[in-house]
């Protein structure tokens, strides 16, 4: 197999594979430290105890979360320069201190208020506690601007000249941190990040209310979920939309992949499905609906989208892969628009919310479901980008160091036996802290002896929701 | 009035790296000593001691790697290359470490599992660091703006050495930090560890000093001609001085002084091979200047280090007042 793959190959393979295992912590406890911290505001504030029981119910699962976020973190900063030597060389004067920021700003704020917030709750009073949990969530978020305005910069590069040694030298630091697209991604990004987080305390919500439907911690976490999903979805959609048309501005090759189109046309068809063969240049057995692309991307009916044929053929990225990942980002973003209207309609019904199993068996499916368009969307800018790592400037086969080919294939044969192994483990320890749901006090029950013996909840208890 | 940003930064990043090598040096070292602790109940305390503060630790080596591809990305770009073995072993053994500070909470049919993981983590990422070290000191060829060599350069008989150096020096920190944080019979074992690591710290110490200046010409001039002859006065007083505090520490059995001696140690080592690397940050050829970005990089992440170092560092002592004195075999939330 060494071989016959390149040691290029086996980078960008080993950069896939490590980024991939990556971004799914990061997206996770962005999103979980955020509802972690507003479990902590609301508890200090009304001192309901679900609130407090279910902060320390997802403070375990963030520790697990974020532990395996850092050290899986620490391995791509390192990557740079093992296998991307001639990348960081060029470009390390641009992204560098933007990253060097992100360190500064937020894993250091990150790292030091953790042990606060994990260990720390009888040693320093419960203010600055709750400071702590908010120094994290604040962490994380400014964590996820720097390294998307990195992300955006390649993308979209501006504010740069390049000098005689062939580096990338900044000129204007405003235009490379706000980047035609970062706006846009950053923006995309979070809400991804609030989805993935809000559709796995749903899920496990969910979980233990068909479990137990009359538990209070459940109904909390499910209810809470629901509404991020109602209110986070559709602007999610929307906010996905607005990015394509910054990316149709900026790398039209990219949106001609997406859309697997390889005409340029007037009044282009949007095709739903079919298969992309960038060979033949043609997409087959293609389902398609008349004029919607042109309406989508240009507003127009008649507007011209580029196809992939007015692209030389080694500046196209593959139609091939994110045709297909594009298309399940954006299903998995309407099946939870779906799920979040479902249950706004059972709300509405009052306790319905709390017994349509169907809805329940739906948000358990769902748990996993951000996680999955967060790495499909990845996918999709990512392949996109090629055959660029500095869009239009500096393409991938350049970037690689002068690294031998087995050398980068035994790191990535050990990289995905290491993480195999930890990850497994990792997922199996999730699941068991998802199962232990603590025996919540219910306020209301306290006051309520009938419903405590058996009874269906009343209309009371779920207004009290 | 204009400063010399790359000399600046050299200083900047050579505090990141230490400071890394301070702090992650105690942690790793109590993984390191973990196999030599049976009882449970030691290695949850050995682990509690340092479970609030592994994480900020190893942040200063994101700082240090990140810092460098910003300020310095031509050393970046040749020394990860050279040391892509010794690296990818580290980052592997930071994984397995790092992830069993939680995973070994989680059971008790896999604990084993994961009390491997921490030792032979720690032990690889020390070691690691070790041979990194050995390969950096004995010089990088580079050829245009690359690496020139091959893939298995960076292990040499020094280098060999070095790691083993590394190891046993992060275990007589592990060693002193657990004198230091805990008591009873397991403090006596940390007393006992830390007297064998202390004598064995110190001898590798004398002999890699002994060889390095015969690695390379520079080196040599560096060390036995003058004026710069007076640091090979200074500078080994300064460790005589370390290890006489280790010694009536340890001897008298108290709290501080043994781990305060023996980061003195490690700071007085890496003056040394600052003496002996100075001007070159990449010994044999690539000096500081040749190696830097340009100042419009250098002094832009320059104001975000003046402004927030302070900081950083003001909550980082916090946190460790946070969890100040002895662990208490009570407290964790597991």
């Amino acid at each position: 197999m060494l071989t016959v793959l390149t040691a290029l190959d086996l980078a960008r393979m080993q950069f896939a594979f490590t980024m991939a295992f990556h971004i799914v912590f990061p997206a996770f406890s962005i999103g979980l430290a955020s509802y972690l911290a507003v479990l902590e505001g609301l508890w200090l504030w009304n001192k309901n105890s679900v609130y407090r029981d279910l902060f320390n119910f997802w403070k375990k699962i963030f520790a697990v979360a974020f532990g395996m976020g850092v050290v899986s973190g620490i391995v791509m900063s390192y990557q740079f320069g093992t296998n991307w030597s001639v990348f960081s060389d060029k470009a390390g004067p641009v992204i560098g201190p933007l990253m060097g920021y992100e360190v500064l700003t937020a894993f250091f704020l990150e790292a030091g208020f953790l042990g606060v917030m994990l260990f720390g709750e009888k040693r320093v009073g419960a203010g600055l506690h709750y400071l702590a949990t908010c120094m994290v969530a604040a962490g994380t978020l400014i964590s996820a601007t720097w390294i998307l305005a990195v992300n955006s910069w390649m993308q979209t590069p501006a504010g740069y000249s390049i000098n005689s040694k062939g580096q990338f030298v900044p000129e204007d630091w405003m235009a490379i941190i706000f980047n035609p697209s970062f706006p846009y991604r950053f923006v995309h990004m979070v809400l991804a990040a609030y989805l993935t987080t809000a559709f796995v305390v749903g899920g496990i919500g969910a979980w233990h209310l068909l479990k137990n439907n009359r538990s209070p911690g459940a109904r909390k976490m499910f209810s809470m979920a629901m509404w991020m999903a109602v209110i986070v979805a559709p602007l999610q959609i929307a906010a996905g939309d607005i990015h394509g048309l910054n990316t149709l501005e900026y790398q039209p090759a990219k949106i001609a992949a997406m859309e697997g189109d390889y005409e340029s046309e007037r009044g282009s068809p949007l095709i739903l499905f079919g298969i992309p063969d960038d060979q033949a240049e043609i997409t087959r057995y293609q389902i398609a609906i008349p004029r919607l692309s042109a309406l989508i991307l240009t507003h127009t009916l008649d507007g011209e989208v580029k196809g992939l044929k007015s692209f030389p053929k080694e500046q196209r990225p593959s139609a091939q892969v994110i045709f297909y990942t594009f298309r399940l980002m954006v299903g998995i973003g309407f099946a939870m628009l779906s799920v979040g209207l479902w249950s706004l309609w059972r709300r509405w019904q009052g306790v319905a919310l709390y017994q349509d199993r169907w809805l329940h068996r739906a948000a358990l499916i769902m748990t996993p479901s951000g996680f999955v368009a967060v790495l499909a969307g990845w996918i999709t800018t990512e392949v996109g980008r090629q055959p660029y790592t500095v869009y239009g400037l500096l393409t991938t086969a350049q970037s690689i160091s002068p690294v031998a080919a087995p050398a980068v294939g035994a790191s990535l044969l050990a990289f995905i036996i290491v993480y195999f192994f930890v990850y497994a483990a990792g997922i199996f320890y999730l699941l068991r802290l998802f199962k232990k749901l603590p025996d919540f006090v219910n306020p209301d029950m306290e006051n309520s002896p009938m419903m405590a013996a058996g009874t269906m909840p009343g209309p009371a208890m779920a207004a009290g929701e | 009035m204009t400063f010399d940003l790359p000399f600046i930064w050299a200083g900047l990043i050579a505090f990141a790296v230490l400071a890394y090598v301070m702090l992650d040096g105690f942690d790793l070292g109590v993984g390191i000593l973990f196999p030599f602790s049976k009882s449970e109940h030691d290695r949850d305390l050995m682990m509690n001691s340092v479970a609030p503060v592994w994480d900020g630790n190893e942040t200063w080596l994101v700082l240090g790697g990140g810092g460098l591809m910003a300020v310095f990305p031509l050393a970046y770009a040749v020394v990860f290359p050279a040391l892509y073995v010794p690296l990818m072993a580290m980052l592997l053994g930071l994984v397995l470490r790092g992830v069993a500070f939680e995973f070994r909470w989680r059971t008790k049919r896999g604990q084993f599992l994961w009390d491997w993981a921490f030792s032979g983590g720690s032990i690889t990422a020390a070691l690691a660091q070790g041979f990194a070290l050995g390969a950096l000191v004995q010089g990088i060829p580079v050829l245009g703006r690359a690496y020139s060599g091959g893939w298995w350069d960076w292990l040499t008989p020094f280098s060999a050495f070095t790691g083993l150096a590394v190891v046993v020096g992060y275990a007589l920190l592990g060693a002193t930090w657990l004198v230091m944080k805990t008591e009873g019979p397991l403090q006596d074992k940390a007393l006992a560890q830390a007297r064998v690591t202390a004598v064995a710290t110190l001898v590798l110490l004398g002999l890699v000093s002994l060889w390095t200046p015969f690695l390379r010409p520079e080196y040599f001039g560096r060390w036995f001609t003058f004026p710069t002859l007076i640091f090979s006065a200074v500078v080994p007083l300064l460790v005589a001085a370390c290890a006489y505090g280790l010694y009536t520490g340890l001897r008298d059995r108290l709290d501080y002084r043994p781990f305060l001696s023996s980061l003195g140690i490690f700071v007085l080592c890496f003056a040394g091979l600052g003496i002996s690397f100075y001007p070159n940050i990449v010994p044999p050829s690539l000096s500081i200047w040749d190696a830097a970005a340009p100042d419009k990089s250098l002094r832009f992440l320059l104001v975000g280090i003046v402004v927030l170092m302070p900081l950083i560092l003001i909550y980082t002592a916090y946190s460790y007042w946070v969890f100040r004195g002895k662990v208490n075999p009570e407290e964790g939330y597991h």
